[in-house]
């Protein structure tokens, strides 16, 4: 059966477009029928613009006709997560509070995405503000896993990475705070990436955790995830923490990594506090078989370490909390959102953020304001920073004696519905992810194998800043080489 | 500060955000684990250690003095709760006195 074009890898899709098999409009047409019938039941689109996909589908199929094309992907419809601007569609971060808002501008981004004739589509369902790691934290709807759907698609880009797995987009935008993008990617079976830390402008991406917050794209391969990246990153006057340094050519190592699968030379560092017994016989299972593949490809193992692993999760949700606490201090229904009328000002403030904000939100703004409350921001929140100094030492360290890491993403496959019901169990599924986003270097979940139900599995590589290049062609010759 | 007990009220108020009594007893309990938890940063030696606030290399970033553009009014006052006339945001009464407007 011919696999649907919404379904399909970017690369496919450029070469069909530049061979005149389909259109762009014919793509967006697949997805706009994927969203109608196969979400119905994954539930991964808070919303999607018909006319408004299919009249920048036109446009570009009217470029591709005139020979004045944007690039090779001119004309692909992209997911976006519901926390990044698209100028006149809405930005709810799955939130009540935010459910009326309508962007008044692009995300540096979409403004990247779109000099690339890459299309925005629809809005992605997540983790309310991005905070959660199931996807059933939104205040609107619970996402499934196209995988199976009793089970989560992980989060909070669970909207896009059950999007690209079930085929409604053939790629899709997230953002990564904690590992928001790489899990949902491993839970779902497909390709996510954390850029360093300022790859990517955060102008117009709804602040979380500014100083861990990255957007980062999901797709149906690693080529597919580097041309996203290419499209995206680069820098940006209007954000100031994002990186003046130049991209290297993404797709290029990339290519280069899939068409010569040989990783002869490379020291691969396997951190062994990752490797203890927090991870489930499956998931340790395709971890070693990747190791033997890597060695098969001419790589050596070597062990490394990361002494201050089992710090990282404390030491995140402080720090997380914290700058929570501060930038969510801004949503109070007075410039913007669902106001709720009080008995006075301050009054309608409590009201307004009471009813809008969902109970992972308010934990998270209650952790974050007591962490720096008087009297505790010494023991707490200038401690934790103590000690993400020491857990960005480990990654500089560890990466002296090797090129890239090698990882678990989670320590299980997905989870059901409602299984994880405490929240401190929930942040520690996290402990896998959260340590790169503390140390601002990059990294990228590759689907390796099958675990406990048939689940997909996935297996972090990790490299240091600006360390892209590398991440994409040692990740594309492993992606290559498993597929055999 | 271990076994430290939450003074929730406190902290909403510190947050302003409306806890109906059943959901702060609730929270309490939580917020109270996930504290007892992260209490065990406290065996970390951070002698002599710098903190860190950021994960990017921070440095000052100029850009040219110039005059530019903004977004119009009306698109930035489109998502306005209530406005006055289109040109100005309605706000809650904020000094007490007679009446509003």
């Amino acid at each position: 059966m011919e696999k649907n074009l919404s379904s399909r890898t970017l690369a496919e899709l450029a070469s069909g477009l530049k061979a005149g098999e389909f259109s762009s409009a014919d793509i967006v047409r697949s997805a706009l029928d994927a969203v109608k019938t196969r979400d119905t039941e994954v539930k991964a689109f808070l919303g999607v613009n018909p006319e408004l996909a299919l009249r920048e589908a036109e446009a570009a199929d009217a470029r591709r006709a005139k020979g004045e094309l944007r690039s090779e992907w001119d004309g692909i419809p992209v997911g976006i997560k519901d926390n990044i601007a698209v100028k006149g569609e809405k930005l709810s971060c799955a939130s009540k509070l935010l459910a009326p808002v309508v962007s008044p501008y692009d995300a540096m981004a979409i403004v990247n995405l779109r000099k690339f004739g890459f299309i925005p589509f629809g809005r992605l369902n997540m983790d309310e503000f991005a905070m959660g790691s199931s996807c059933e934290n939104s205040a609107f709807q619970k996402t499934a896993n196209p995988r199976d759907v009793s089970r989560v698609p992980g989060g909070s880009s669970g909207g896009s990475a059950a999007a690209v797995a079930a085929g409604l987009v053939p790629a899709a935008l997230g953002s990564d705070t904690g590992g928001s993008i790489r899990q949902p990617a491993a839970f779902c079976g497909v390709v996510g990436m954390k850029p360093t830390y300022g790859r990517v402008s955060r102008y117009g991406l709804v602040a979380f955790a500014s100083s861990l917050d990255q957007i980062g794209p999901l797709a149906n391969s690693v080529e597919d995830a580097a041309a996203l990246l290419a499209a995206t990153a680069g820098a940006d006057k209007m954000d100031c923490t994002c990186l003046p340094n130049g991209c290297d050519d993404y797709v290029a190592f990339a290519r280069e990594g899939a068409k010569t699968p040989d990783l002869k030379g490379l020291k691969v560092g396997l951190p062994k506090e990752y490797f203890g017994s927090g991870c489930s016989p499956d998931v340790a299972k395709v971890l070693q078989d990747t190791i033997e593949k890597i060695k098969s490809l001419g790589a050596t193992p070597v062990e490394v370490t990361l002494p201050h692993t089992k710090y990282a999760v404390a030491v995140y949700y402080i720090v997380a909390t914290a700058e929570a606490s501060a930038n969510l201090a801004r949503f109070d229904g007075i410039r913007y959102g669902d106001r709720k009328e009080g008995a006075d000002l301050i009054d309608g403030y409590f009201k307004s953020r009471g009813a809008g904000f969902g109970s992972e939100v308010k934990r998270r703004i209650l952790l974050g304001t007591y962490v720096l409350s008087s009297g505790y921001y010494d023991a707490y929140y200038l401690r934790a920073q103590k000690v993400r100094t020491l857990i960005r030492k480990d990654f500089t360290d560890a990466f002296k004696a090797c090129d890239v890491m090698l990882a678990p993403v989670t320590p299980t496959v997905a989870f059901h519905f409602g299984e994880k019901s405490d929240p401190l169990q929930m942040y520690l599924s996290d402990i896998y992810t959260i340590a790169l986003n503390l140390s601002g270097c990059c990294g990228l979940s590759l689907p390796a194998g099958t675990g406990e139900g048939g689940m997909p599995v996935g297996v972090q590589l990790m490299a240091p800043e600006l360390g892209e290049a590398r991440l994409f062609k040692t990740a594309a010759a492993l992606e290559t080489a498993l597929r055999k | 500060m271990a076994g430290e007990k939450i003074d929730i009220g406190y902290v909403a108020q510190l947050a302003r955000l409306e806890l109906p009594p059943e959901q702060a007893a609730q929270l309490q309990c939580e917020l109270e684990n996930i504290v007892h938890y992260i209490d065990e940063l406290a065996e970390v030696d951070v002698t002599g250690v710098e903190p860190t606030a950021h994960a990017a290399r921070l440095f000052n970033v100029w850009r040219e003095d110039g005059v530019g553009t903004s977004l119009p009014r009306e698109t930035m006052l489109a998502n306005a709760p209530e406005t006055v006339d289109g040109e100005l945001i309605r706000v809650p009464q904020v000094l007490p006195g007679e009446g509003s407007n």
